[in-house]
């Protein structure tokens, strides 16, 4: 198991920002479940999918460069792609929701 | 110590499984067409958090490359279905 090796300097930033991610993805996920409209339902994933996506994987590159004994960057590029990538998603599902919003009104 | 990171690695894989069924509820009964697709693109986040969390576990380096692959697939089609929602077409001519 990897745990065994890992040294102390690795595990307990890694523990903590593990357990953070994983605490703001589930509340995220949560307020998609529980608010009430959709444009407060968008906020929750959108944020909360970001930051916790970031947190775990920080986590990720530490305990690759503590395994590797090297500084092992490449996890940077999906946090790259996401953080490019969810403001893109959220915005065309915004505009979607309120071209949708607006249409049904004009058809009533 | 070791102990903490095995179970903080069990913590965050439950949160991130327990995220997507959250999110599939609200997939499966979500009142308009874009609360559905909002909750796809949470279910693909989470799968590839999930995964993600297998890499650190078994420290193999072969899940990043699929970690990535979802995250793009996921981008494409939420961006897919968004435009269809917004222009009723996918590609227009």
């Amino acid at each position: 198991m990897i745990d065994t090796v890992l040294p102390t300097w690795a595990i307990i930033p890694a523990s903590i920002l593990l357990v953070i991610g994983g605490l703001v993805t589930l509340i995220g996920s949560l307020g998609l479940l529980r608010l009430p409209d959709f444009f407060a339902r968008i906020h929750g994933p959108s944020m909360g999918n970001t930051i916790g996506t970031g947190c775990v994987l920080i986590a990720s590159m530490l305990t690759s460069s503590a395994l590797a004994g090297r500084p092992v960057i490449h996890e940077l590029l999906i946090t790259l792609f996401i953080v490019m990538s969810s403001p893109v998603t959220s915005m065309m599902l915004m505009r979607a929701a309120l071209y949708r919003n607006k249409a049904r009104k004009t058809v009533k | 110590m070791s102990d903490l990171f095995t179970y903080s690695v069990w913590f965050a894989q439950t949160c991130f499984v327990l995220a997507m069924v959250f999110a599939a509820v609200r997939l499966i009964h979500g009142p308009a067409a874009q609360d559905r697709v909002l909750a796809f693109d949470t279910i693909y986040i989470n799968g590839m958090l999930t995964l993600l969390m297998l890499g650190i576990r078994s420290s193999s380096p072969a899940y990043f490359d699929m970690a990535l692959l979802i995250a793009l697939f996921g981008f494409v089609g939420t961006v897919a279905l968004a435009k269809f929602l917004l222009r009723g077409e996918v590609v227009e001519p």
